[in-house]
């Protein structure tokens, strides 16, 4: 019997578990360590943070799911690494720490004979002075990463509406909360959906709200822009975005990397190396990711963290991690197996994974500051990684060393995202879009970098009802019911 | 004559001068329940093969 342990449960994290124990059944065995007693859906967080869906509606518990597949589930934390052993057992193990189950605080050696790294982020607050201390949540700003995150912006988003509608012109600042944040499309969306709230209750008119990003230019998200192809012209992701920001009335500053957060104001730094101040009533700035800290040692007991994890504390896969100039960056420095290079029994996933560089072009200000998003690696990319890394984990335990390895390259990915822009089955928006490459290969399509057949963006209803229609789907897919395994990531 | 709603923003910013704001027409389609069904079935076809392209 062979032991596979997946670190984490979030996207990637469950897609791999949840195929690994199917693909595997009773003969082998799957273990879950994540800290957390409930899944959660995290793209519908946005909606808990205006108000329009509850806490229990994002989140289930994951004890019994992962009872009903056979999956051994152990609520903690991973703290370490151990891929050689130590010095009196050759079998490789993890060191964690309960977080629950009864168990909180107690440490245990779990060993392994393949680790699936998908530990998500440490979501970085204390990177920006004031906006949280190491990964908790600081008292000035709010955040719709966690369902309890996004619980405690609504609170304060009624606290917002209820001075509005006493006559206190209120200031909104929403967006990213370091010069090297990823995942702008979670602000993007938060900040139409609080617009979309404001206006449902009347009050538009007594709300200033103010963006504010890292990106380069509107419309990076991350990846560079995308250009797509739209009444006959093949036009950037920078003319929609910020047509959208016009039409709702929704001033911006980008290139910013904020670098203090005080109790009503935020300082930054822009690109071109000038400082500058926005006040706020009410702010949700998006916190940057780390690694989670794990360490790595070797059978002497010495740290080899290093070797294992790149300096951001993300795990090193088989990406080239040679430093090289933007001008030389090739869609094939992207991993392809997302397996450890050292040690071959080991794999990452999702956010987990250490990418070779940037997506976006990377920029810095004068005085020397780097400011450039990070590049996103959540939602479908996550899911294909969790399942390609659990079918090559289960070809090897199956067949052996020699088992041939899949691939899920984001070079080689599309993906699918629908942003909200305000909830409602009669008067929501989302926009619609697809990408494909993920990440562009600009020898492949010269150019724009990505297919512009499949490349395409769109704003309207329609996407608000997929997107409404995706948080009922993947939830139902997490929860393993019938058919669960044809729904695709 | 009084402006187009649609057009107003136009002169609230510097930076919303130059972008494209959609006139009433477009922004009627967003909400219409005959377009955007049809527009659902086109990008749930359109997202499938993104997604069959990338598994």
């Amino acid at each position: 019997m062979a032991r596979l342990v997946v670190l984490g449960g979030g996207v990637a994290g469950h897609t791999a578990a949840t195929f690994a124990a199917d693909w595997l059944g009773s003969e082998h065995e799957v273990v879950v360590v994540t800290p957390n007693a409930k899944w959660n859906w995290i793209p519908s967080n946005i909606w808990v943070g205006v108000g329009q869906m509850s806490k229990e509606e994002v989140t289930f518990d994951l004890d019994p799911v992962y009872k009903k597949a056979g999956i051994t589930y152990k609520q903690a934390k991973a703290v370490s690494l151990n891929p050689e052993g130590n010095g009196s057992s050759d079998k490789p193990f993890v060191t964690i720490e309960y977080t629950g189950q009864g168990k909180a605080g107690k440490s245990e050696e779990v060993t392994y004979d393949y680790l699936i790294n998908a530990t998500g982020p440490k979501l970085n607050f204390g990177a920006t002075p004031g906006l949280g201390e190491g990964s908790q949540l600081g008292e000035h700003t709010v955040s719709v990463c966690t369902a309890d995150h996004a619980q405690h912006a609504a609170d304060e988003l009624t606290k917002v509406l209820d001075k509005m509608r006493n006559g206190e012109r209120q200031k909104i600042l929403i967006g990213t909360g370091h010069g090297m944040c990823t995942c702008q499309g979670a602000a993007f969306e938060y900040i139409f959906n609080v617009e979309h709230e404001i206006r449902k209750a009347g009050l538009r008119d007594m709300a200033d709200i103010q963006w504010i990003s890292n990106e380069a230019f509107m419309g990076d998200f991350g990846m560079g822009g995308l250009h797509m192809k739209v009444g006959g012209y093949v036009v950037s992701s920078r003319i929609f975005t910020e047509s959208l920001f016009a039409e709702r009335g929704v001033n911006y500053i980008t290139g910013a990397h904020v670098n203090k957060v005080e109790k009503g104001k935020v300082s930054y730094e822009l690109l071109d190396g000038t400082m500058g101040e926005e006040t706020f009533d009410f702010s949700m700035l998006i916190p940057p990711f780390a690694g989670v800290g794990l360490k790595a040692y070797n059978k002497a007991g010495e740290d080899i963290t290093d070797t294992v994890f790149a300096p951001n504390g993300f795990m090193k896969v088989d990406a080239d991690y040679t430093p090289k100039p933007y001008e030389q960056w090739k869609a094939s420095d992207w991993p392809l197996t997302y397996q450890n290079p050292t040690y071959k029994n080991v794999f990452a996933a999702g956010i987990a994974f250490a990418p070779p560089h940037l997506i976006s072009k990377p920029a810095k200000s004068p005085n020397g500051t780097v400011i450039n998003p990070t590049p996103p690696r959540t939602g479908m990319p996550s899911g294909i990684i969790g399942k390609a890394v659990a079918r090559s984990v289960c070809d090897l335990i199956k067949n052996g060393e020699g088992a041939h390895l899949h691939e899920a390259s984001m070079a080689h990915m599309g993906a699918a995202c629908v942003a909200s822009a305000g909830k409602g089955w009669l008067d929501g928006t989302a926009a619609a879009m697809t990408v494909y490459p993920v990440v562009q290969d600009f020898e492949k399509y010269p150019g724009t970098g990505r297919d512009t057949d499949y490349t395409f963006g769109e704003i309207g209803l329609a996407g608000h009802w997929i997107k409404h229609i995706l948080h009922y789907l993947f939830i139902y897919k997490a929860k393993l019911k019938p058919f669960w395994k044809i729904i695709p990531e | 004559m009084a402006t187009k709603p649609e057009e107003f923003n136009f002169s609230k910013h510097d930076q919303f001068n130059n972008s494209m704001i959609p006139g009433k027409f477009a922004r009627a389609l967003r909400t219409c329940k005959i377009w955007q069904f049809i527009r659902f079935i086109v990008l749930n076809i359109k997202m499938l093969i993104v997604v069959s392209k990338s598994h």
